[in-house]
This record gives structure tokens, sequence and C-alpha cells, in this order.
């Protein structure tokens, strides 16, 4: 070390070249991670789909077979049909997250006696496992002896078995889904308003804004950084909705509960499941639902670098 | 310091090196021709009764061999019917459980499971599991031995059958009859927990069965009869007329067949059609064998053979395993009379033993089981429908089952359905 600090025409090539290579040196764990459990399995999926393969023996190639089979289980309303038509409900309701944790947050962004301890109550359903929520909402429904059933005795009203009826089960479980993250939209919307600026709130007054117009103008566009990564955080939470389902009803009753990853989960893994390239093929589409979601994310984040 | 450190433990090392050399080579004379090396065994039996008697059969199989290292795994149930298809392949047990049948098939197929035909040659075994070999046979060699097997019946409320002066059916009108007359007093003949699919299975399988036979039950299963048949149509009329009637408890589709069993022991349900395994938690829950009892599952179709469900656990070999020659030794000693005996007696797994010279325990359920199975179904032994249907098949079919059992109205869409699925699955 000290010969070479002393010598600098003998100096090797790394320490001429340290600026440049230090980063990537920093950076490579990552990228190797990152390539190695993400970006290989990714075309490793798209491969597998074009394969008939039951996970033991030789793998067949069937080209775009699986697709057109995952086509005609749309054409005839079946499984793959009742999975996607279920991750767009998740999508659009898992939504509802992100205002009920505003209100929340607003409301609890004030300084009372004790409040340390209702925002901890606040957030304590993030904080316990998806598999305990899952157990906790199937026994509040449960159409005999639940909670549910045992409240609306009481106002004199019939009991409905909400995971076991169809026309029901997807939105129980989005219930569920969604007391762990209101949760976490509300810690992330109250971390945001620790930031809103006191002046521009004092000017609104000023001008005589109140209740929702000061909500909406001012208060608002200051939360929008939170509000993205509510978005984002949503999104994904909503399309990895896959521990809920299996805990609560196993995609039942009659498969009915089905979302994309569970689907996949079904056929490729599952006790039943031998079809690694089917599985394989679902994995893609959800990859593909994905995917415009996070180039939407990419590139809304890519025109905000630029816009400073 | 450090140097005295490494000459202790030098000279320990030494010391294990001579015990183990001398422990080794004092033993060899003794046991020079029984069976040495590590012996690797498998099991999905997590359950803690099940579990305790296995470990205590695999000590006394120890006992014998003491040269013999034997490292036991018990893999969670459920798990271990994913985790077969990575073991197998890459790092093989000498011993695994696995169940009888097409359920064994994939594994065979893919050459998996040892073939343990000569086994089978040997007079002492072959004689003794000829009534398991059938279910153990693909391409007409056997793939691995059963250690247990039970009975498929309706367990029922007997105080209940006598406060409404009911007496044992045996024909479908006598059913009918009776199941008129417990929907009438407020309850449900039957409770069932359909969360889990497979339990429709049980009740197809039964229907079908009593319907149209053996043989046509195991064309269906094996995917060479159209599921729009008359044939099936018309088991599914003969399972209607029940639902219709309100047989079943409401709200089986949230439940799992353990959570099924209140409805029973609270008098709300009068039977459960189930395997023996129900017995247990029943008695359990507080029920006397004054209050429960058993009987075949009627007949409907008088032309056909009664025949019934027996699922058979069995044990394998893997074809990678390392040390067959113990393995087989191993399978030999689990499937002996005197093991059979013990292993299936009331203290232990409460089953029936695969033997034909080990006896059956006393208790009344397995001495009827027993009886039933050995006299009574001369058409013949089903494994169950999951384990006679390839998976997928089993999968989405038992899920039609069950929207059967929810929305009977739906038949025609549900049987086309599966239609497309059988089109799909057998190529």
């Amino acid at each position: 070390m000290t010969a070479a600090s002393d010598t600098p025409e003998q100096e090797s090539w790394f320490h001429r070249n340290q600026q440049s290579v230090a980063p990537w040196l920093f950076l490579a764990p990552g990228i190797l991670f990152f390539l190695f459990y993400v970006i290989f399995p990714v075309f490793q999926s798209f491969n597998l789909s074009l394969y008939a393969w039951d996970g033991l023996g030789e793998a067949e190639y069937v080209g775009l077979r699986n697709y057109e089979d995952l086509y005609w289980e749309y054409v005839d309303r079946d499984a793959f049909y009742t999975s996607l038509k279920n991750n767009v409900i998740w999508l659009a309701l898992y939504l509802l997250a992100i205002p009920a944790g505003l209100f929340i947050a607003l409301f609890l962004n004030q300084t009372v006696f004790g409040i340390r301890l209702y925002k901890s109550l606040f957030f304590f359903p993030f904080v316990i496992s998806q598999v305990v929520v899952g157990l906790v909402f199937t026994w509040f429904y449960d159409p005999t002896f639940g909670l549910l059933t045992a409240a609306l005795g009481w106002f004199g009203l019939e009991g409905v078995n909400i995971l076991g009826d169809e026309r029901f089960v997807t939105y129980g479980i989005i219930l569920a889904g969604l007391w762990p993250q209101t949760a976490y939209c509300m810690i992330l919307y109250l971390t945001g308003l620790n930031a809103v600026d006191p002046e521009q709130i004092e000017a609104g007054r000023l001008d005589n804004a109140k209740g929702w117009r000061m909500l909406w103008h001012i208060v608002l566009p200051q939360l929008k950084p939170a509000t993205f990564i509510a978005f984002v955080v949503t999104i994904i939470g909503a399309l990895r909705s896959f521990d809920l389902i299996s805990i609560m009803t196993e995609g039942g009753p009659f498969g009915s509960s089905r979302v994309l990853a569970y689907y996949m989960f079904e056929v490729a893994l599952s006790e039943y499941g031998f079809r690694m390239g089917y599985g394989a093929a679902i994995a893609v589409v959800l990859f593909m639902i994905m995917m415009c979601f996070i180039a939407y994310f990419l590139w809304s984040m890519y025109r905000e670098e630029k816009g400073r | 310091m450090h140097s005295t450190n490494r000459a202790t433990k030098k000279a320990t090392l030494a010391a294990l090196a001579t015990t183990v050399s001398l422990a080794v080579s004092g033993a060899m004379p003794a046991w020079a021709s029984d069976l040495s090396g590590d012996l690797k065994i498998f099991l999905d039996t997590s359950n803690p009764a099940p579990r305790a008697t296995m470990e205590a059969m695999i000590e006394r199989f120890g006992a014998q061999h003491p040269d013999l290292n034997i490292e036991t795994t018990v893999i969670d149930r459920e798990a271990y019917k994913t985790q077969i298809r990575n073991f197998l392949t890459a790092n093989a047990p000498d011993v695994a459980t696995w169940y009888a049948a097409n359920r064994m098939r994939p594994y065979v197929e893919a050459g998996l499971f040892e073939d343990v035909s000569d086994l089978y040659a040997e007079p002492a075994v072959g004689e003794a599991l000829a009534s398991t070999k059938g279910a153990l046979t693909i391409d007409g060699k056997q793939w691995g031995v059963a250690y247990t097997y039970y009975q498929w019946g309706v367990y029922y409320r007997k105080d209940i059958f006598a406060e409404l002066g009911l007496s044992e059916p045996t024909t479908w009108d006598e059913e009918k009859a009776n199941c008129a007359k417990i929907v009438e007093s407020g309850r449900a003949c039957y409770t069932i927990g359909t969360k889990y699919l497979w339990t429709a299975g049980g009740w197809f399988d039964y229907l079908n069965m009593r319907t149209n036979g053996f043989d046509f039950h195991m064309a269906l299963a094996g995917g060479e009869v159209s599921w729009e048949d008359e044939r099936v149509k018309q088991t599914f009329l003969n399972w209607k007329e029940l639902i219709d009637m309100g047989a079943f408890i409401d709200n089986h589709q949230t439940y799992s067949w353990q959570e099924a069993l209140p409805f029973m022991v609270n008098g709300d349900a009068a039977a459960y059609l189930m395997g023996n395994f129900a017995v247990a938690p029943l008695r359990d829950a507080g029920l006397s064998d004054d209050q429960l009892d058993f009987y075949q599952f009627v007949s409907i179709n008088p032309d056909v053979e009664l025949s019934e469900d027996a699922p058979t656990d069995t044990f394998h070999i893997p074809a990678n395993a390392q040390n067959k020659e113990a393995a087989r030794e191993f399978l030999r000693f689990a499937t002996s009379a005197e093991e059979q005996t013990i292993i299936n007696n009331g203290q232990n797994l409460g089953q029936l033993p695969v033997n034909a010279g080990s006896s059956v325990d006393d208790d009344k359920f397995l001495q009827q089981g027993f009886k039933m199975l050995s006299t009574n179904s001369t058409g013949g032994v089903a494994q169950f429908w999951d384990r006679d249907a390839p998976a997928e098949m089993a999968k989405a079919s038992m899920e039609g089952f069950q929207e059967f059992m929810v929305k009977p109205g739906e038949l025609d869409r549900i049987l086309a359905k599966l239609e497309r699925a059988r089109g799909r699955i057998y190529k």
C-alpha cells in the first residue's frame, strides 16, 4: 500500500480508475441479486410458458398452446376469466385504502392527550401478520358462530355467508385486506402531514379557505409525494393479494375468489398442480399487467426528476 | 495458549478416532451380515398420534439393526404433498410415505419410485399383502407397500336414530325415508364441510359406485366416459334428491371437515359420511360408543355389487435412494404381521392392518369396517376420488361437486364444464 502511493507512475489500474469503478463495485451485489432473482427468472418464466412440463419428466415444447388454453378459459368464463375479473375488482377497491388512510391521518393529526396511543392502535393491523388478519376475518364471517351473524341477529336480520357465496366472497376478502392497508396509507399520510407548510395553511386561512377547499387546494397538493407512494404500495398490494385468499378460502367456493397470483400457484405448485408451463403462462399475464403500472411509475418518477 | 489448544484438540480427535474404530471393529464380527450405513426415512405422519406410532416402530426396527444409523424426518402432511416433488429428485430419502393408485402414478412414470416387485415375489410378503397388491400395481409391477388403510362409511348418532325410531338403512328408499324424518325433526341428515373439496369427492364416490358400479366409476376416473353421459347424470340426480330434501347442513362450503364435526356433536346433524379417522375427534368431543355407530352406505341400484372406498397409505423406496437394501428390510418389517397388528391397534393408528396374518383391534368401528371390507365389498375397493382420478381432473371435478351441492339447478352447466376439462386433461 505504501509502495504504491510513493511511486505514482507505477499506480495500479484500480487506483487510476477508482472514481469510475467504485460505484459499480458498490452496485455489484445489488445488481447480481437483481439479475439472478428477478431478471433471469422473468425470462425463464417466459420460456417455460411455451412448454408443457409436470415438474418431473421431460418438458415438451408446445409453442403458444398454453396461451391459447388461457384464451379459451376466458371465452368459456372459466377459472382464468374469474381470476382476471377478481384482479380488476381487487385493483379498483383496494385503492379505497388511500382516501380512508388520508381521513384517518387527518383525524389523528392533532395534539391531544394520548394521541400517540391512538396512532399506534390505528397502525396496529399493519403490524400483525396477514395470516392472522385472514383468520380473524374468517371467524368474523363464520355463518353459524361468527360475530357478523350474531350482530345481524341483534337487528333481526338473517346471517349472510360471505365467504361461502360467490357473489360476496371477493368483496369480503378485500375488506379484510383493506384493514391493514388503510393503516399503512395512514402512516404514510401522517408523516406527510408533518411536512405540510404551516405558512401556506395560514395564508389559506386569511383567504377564507376552509374545510374541503382547504384540503383540496392547499393540503393535498403538498401531500403529493405521500399519495404517490401510497398509490404504488396499494397497487402492488392488490396484485399480490395471495395470502389472504389462501388463508380465507383457498380460492373457493368453487374457485370464485381466485386471483391470477393464486390461480398460478394452484395450477403449478399446489397439491393438485402439475402444470408448470401453464402456471408460467399465467405468471406472464400477471407480469404484463404489473408492467403497465411499473412503466407508469417509472415514467412519472423520471418526469419528476427531470422537472427538478 | 494457541498451541496447547491445538494440541488438546488433536488429542481429542485421536481419542475419538480410536473409539470409533474400536466400536466399528468390535461390532463387526457380531453383526457382519446385518445392515449398516444410513437409512433416511421421510414421513408425512405429522399428527401427534400417528407420529408417535411411526417413531416407536422405527425405534423397534433400529433395535434389531444397531449398526444402522436411522434418520427420521417428519414433514407436515399438507406440505409433504408439494415437497415430495423436490426431494424425490434432489435429495432422496431411502423410504418415503405416499398414497396408492393414481396418486403415485406421476412418480412411477417419471422413474422416481423403485420397482419392488421382488418383495412381492417373496412368498412371505406376497401372500400376506395380496389384498393391497392391486392398489400398488402400475404396468404389472409393484411400486411400494401399504402400511395401513381404513374404511369409509356413514357414522351416525345412534341416540338420535333411537329418538326418532329409525333403524340403520340398507336401501336408498329407507335412506331417504330416514332422512325425511330427521329433516322433519329440525336437523340435517348429514354434516359435511366442503371447503377443501375432497369431502364432496367421498359423496360422489359412493353415489356413483352405488348407481353405476365400480367398473364404471373407474372408467370415469380414467377419462373413458363422458361427464355428460346419462349414467353420470343419474348419479347426480340421486344426489340432488338428498340436496333438495335439505339433507346437508347449510353453508358447508365454508367449513373444513373438522369444522363440520360440531354439528354432529351438538345434534344438529345426525350422520357423517367419512373415513374412520373421524371417530377419534368425535369421541374426543364427548360422544360415547352408545351414541355413535356405523353403517355401510346403502345400496342404490340393486344390480350393482357393493364397492367401498378404503384409502391406503404406503411406503415407497425412491429410485435415487442410497441404501435400498436397508429400505427393503424396513418395508418387510413394517408390513410384517406382528408390526401391522401393533401399529394399527386402537392405541396407535386405529386403522386396519394390511397383512393377512395380523389381527384387527377390538374397537367396534374397526371390527365393523374390517367385516364390511372383507365380506360385503364384492364390487371392488376404490382408493378415493382424488387418488383414483388424475390430480387435475380430481381438482376440477371436486370443485364441480361443491358447486353442485350449493347450486344443484346448474347441473348441466357444471357437467359441460367437467366434460371440457376431460377433453383437455386426458390426452
